[in-house]
């Protein structure tokens, strides 16, 4: 590799060719201000945070996206980089609301910590500010363009790594703003709720629909209230009480759910067990009868919207079951409600997601099996962790507690892996080969589907069949591999396809991780550790083991795939337009 | 929420045929919107949501891209122009004789705001850059008729002539 040196304030620096200075100054340790730079998703030098002396030089240069040249010498630290920096964040600020006490972002947000960092003291700039009304049509999505610095990192992840594309920048100059054509709102366009716009947005512009106010009343209200949690909220919980990214919180979670006055905790990997068997069934009983290949998984709202706007002509290879939180809502409300008997109508289901996609899964008129929706209301890992610290619950000092009865207090742990990328095709392989063979199959651990390559393919022998299985993460990813099905280019059985870049850990309702730890951490990897831990450390790996699953099947379901379950447990999609505005 | 044309759309299967015609010429240039937006703004006359989103699915960019665009330069218009097109000039010398006053009493005369059109495409209504006759100041122009030396009084007659 080229090695190229060059000076910063002083300092002989080597780096590959190609690396920026802004890369440059961080491997020596020098730590150059951003706000607009996001690693992997977003390089625009449009904020001019980064500037830089570079000698001989005419002006200050944006460090993000100037590339390291043999023998610069750099300056990061002048009186002129410091001042010039400050005044373009005070500029910046003349034009932001500064509401930072009632702003969902305060004390995570990074144009205050800059403001913090570079001394700002004053905002000398009097004059107009925009102002904007609040988008918060979507059932998903709250946009607030009062608090936009333009940074574009949010339209970055949609257009560049997501290829969904719904927002953009509009007019020019002063009135230059982030939104939809049209100025339509967020819900009356093609946007599928992903959230990862929340994710990448360094302050307050983008959050999830509150949910929280909903959940609040209903705990205080007579109704019977179940709370279920998926697999990636413990995975990253605990970050929002200060815990290292990539601790597993299972225990306190739990714990403080229960403080938090639910009737019951259950776990949503009883839902992702369920899904596996239903899933696997259909994958078997779809290639035993020349169905519709390859099945796509449809746990991911997100996805399926996604599929539902851009390849409505796959609409017949997604799986038919409904995810794993709704299913376990349909049976909450039917085989629950019946054991203990509680009428459906008493029982409020919440569920703490990943996911802000899920708010708007849990709004479709179709999942609804028992007349009733199968869940009430979705909050997102942020959301709860919201909801614990107003209720001045002490996480960090909460023993463990494990999930309630009648779903067992430990689900498997192919239901806990289909919190990341591959964990779904995974669980599902540790069940189908083993009904292919006839008998225990000894390989639990399908590492060929693991780890962070946008496209995954493998061919994974099961019994005398080979199974052909991708698995593809973040919408762009979905979008090569489906492309190149359509071309003709993969022939695949089984698909996996979840719309976050990583899968749930990452997903659009997980603790925001600020810009500048994003430089030095996989996110994704690290909390996929956590997951992969706590699948490790589980008595039984395989969903269709799960004792409390067979119990359901033989006390209530019949059959995998038979007519309760299908009354139950699947649904349907429709296919939906792009290049329209409601 | 929605900036859609106040105007009904009455584009017809030659247009759109033309349309075509000019994204499959441009389809593989770089930067091939712009040019494309030009031309199609000279088939339509403006750039209505439906005329965008037949160039944002021609060309594989999005809705949003195309709208962005059409937004950050003056030269694109997303309504048409109305039978009778008012112009009132925002130079500076008819600004200080109050034009600021004029285009707002046609704005609610109208109902529409600058760069709009009524939805019966009668009147449409621009802001322009000095148009060489502050002598007259304060002044506005219906098509190619002048009328100088205005008060706010003088505008619901004009309209009514029209």
């Amino acid at each position: 590799m080229d090695m190229v040196n060059l000076k910063i304030n002083g300092q002989d620096v080597s780096v590959p060719a190609g690396t920026t200075v802004l890369e440059a100054a961080r491997s020596a340790g020098i730590e150059i201000p951003t706000l607009c730079y996001l690693k992997d998703v977003s390089q625009t030098g449009s904020c001019r945070m980064c500037l830089v002396e570079i000698k001989g030089g005419r002006a200050l240069q944006a460090a993000c996206v100037y590339p390291v040249a043999e023998g610069i010498e750099v300056q990061t630290n002048t009186p002129a980089v410091r001042e010039t920096r400050r005044a373009v964040l005070e500029l910046m600020l003349s034009n932001h609301d500064r509401k930072c006490l009632t702003c969902p972002r305060n004390r995570n947000c990074e144009l205050q910590a800059l403001a913090d960092e570079l001394g700002v003291e004053d905002i000398p700039y009097e004059g107009v500010r925009s102002e904007y009304d609040i988008d918060d049509v979507s059932p998903s999505i709250v946009r607030d363009n009062n608090k936009c610095v333009l940074c574009r990192r949010c339209v970055n992840v949609c257009k560049k790594i997501q290829t969904v594309g719904v927002i953009d920048t509009m007019e020019r100059g002063f009135k230059t703003k982030v939104g939809c054509a049209f100025e339509a709102s967020l819900g009356e366009v093609d946007c599928v709720n992903c959230g990862q716009c929340i994710a990448v947005c360094p302050v307050g512009a983008l959050r999830e629909k509150d949910s929280t106010k909903d959940v609040w009343e209903a705990l205080a209200s007579d109704k019977h209230v179940v709370v279920q949690t998926a697999p990636a909220v413990r995975a990253a919980l605990g970050e929002e009480f200060g815990l290292p990214m990539g601790e597993r919180v299972t225990g306190k979670m739990v714990a403080a759910l229960r403080r938090l006055g639910f009737d019951k905790v259950f776990d949503t990997d009883f839902g992702a067990d369920l899904t596996i068997m239903e899933e696997g069934t259909e994958l078997l009983h779809r290639i035993q009868n020349g169905g519709t290949l390859p099945m796509i998984t449809s746990c991911s709202p997100g996805w399926v919207k996604f599929c539902e706007h851009n390849y409505p002509e796959f609409l017949d290879n997604l799986s038919t079951c409904k995810s794993p939180h709704e299913m376990f809502g349909a049976i909450i409300k039917s085989y629950y409600a019946e054991k203990a008997g509680i009428d459906p109508k008493d029982i409020y289901v919440v569920s703490v997601m990943p996911c802000t996609a899920k708010k708007f899964e849990a709004a479709r008129d179709e999942l609804a099996a028992n007349g009733v929706p199968d869940v009430d209301a979705v909050i997102t890992t942020r959301e709860l962790a919201g909801m614990i610290k107003q209720s001045g619950i002490q996480f960090n000092k909460l023993p463990d507690e494990v999930f309630d009865s009648p779903f067992g207090d430990e689900a498997t742990g192919a239901g806990v892996i289909f919190g990341v990328t591959g964990g779904v095709m995974e669980a599902a392989l540790r069940t189908v080969a083993e009904i292919l063979s006839g008998k225990p199959v000894e390989k639990v651990d399908y590492e060929e589907v693991r780890g962070l390559d946008g496209v995954k393919i493998a061919s994974v022998p099961a019994g005398d069949k080979v199974i052909r299985a991708a698995v593809a993460h973040g919408l762009g990813n979905a979008r090569k591999l489906l492309d190149s099905i359509k071309a003709g280019e993969t022939q695949v059985d089984f698909i996996e396809i979840m719309a976050c870049p990583g899968g749930c850990v990452t997903g659009g309702g997980q603790p925001i991780v600020s810009s500048r730890v994003k430089m030095d951490v996989n996110v994704s990897a690290e909390r996929a550790k956590a997951i992969y831990a706590e699948d490790k450390s589980l008595k039984v790996r395989k969903s269709h083991d799960n004792p409390y699953i067979k119990q359901l099947y033989s006390e209530y379901l019949g059959e995998a795939g038979g007519h309760k379950a299908h009354e139950l447990l699947h649904t349907h999609y429709v296919a939906r337009p792009k290049y329209e505005v409601k | 929420m929605s900036n859609q044309a106040t105007v009904p759309f009455k584009g017809t299967a030659e247009q759109e045929a033309k349309l075509l015609e000019v994204i499959a010429k441009h389809k593989d240039q770089a930067g091939a919107l712009i040019s494309v937006l030009h031309e199609a703004q000279d088939i339509y006359g403006y750039l209505p949501i439906e005329v965008q989103s037949i160039i944002a699915k021609g060309l594989g960019v999005t809705l949003a891209e195309v709208y962005g665009v059409v937004t950050f330069y003056t030269q694109f218009s997303l309504n048409p122009k109305g039978e009778y097109q008012i112009s009132v000039c925002l130079g500076t010398a008819c600004y200080v004789k109050g034009s600021g006053d004029i285009i707002n009493k046609v704005k609610e005369i109208l109902g529409i705001d600058v760069d709009g059109c009524t939805s019966d495409g009668k009147y449409s209504l621009t802001a322009t850059r000095c148009i060489g006759a502050c002598g007259l100041a304060p002044v506005m122009t219906v098509n190619d008729d002048v009328y100088g030396r205005l008060v706010v009084d003088d505008v619901p007659g004009i309209i009514a002539k029209y």
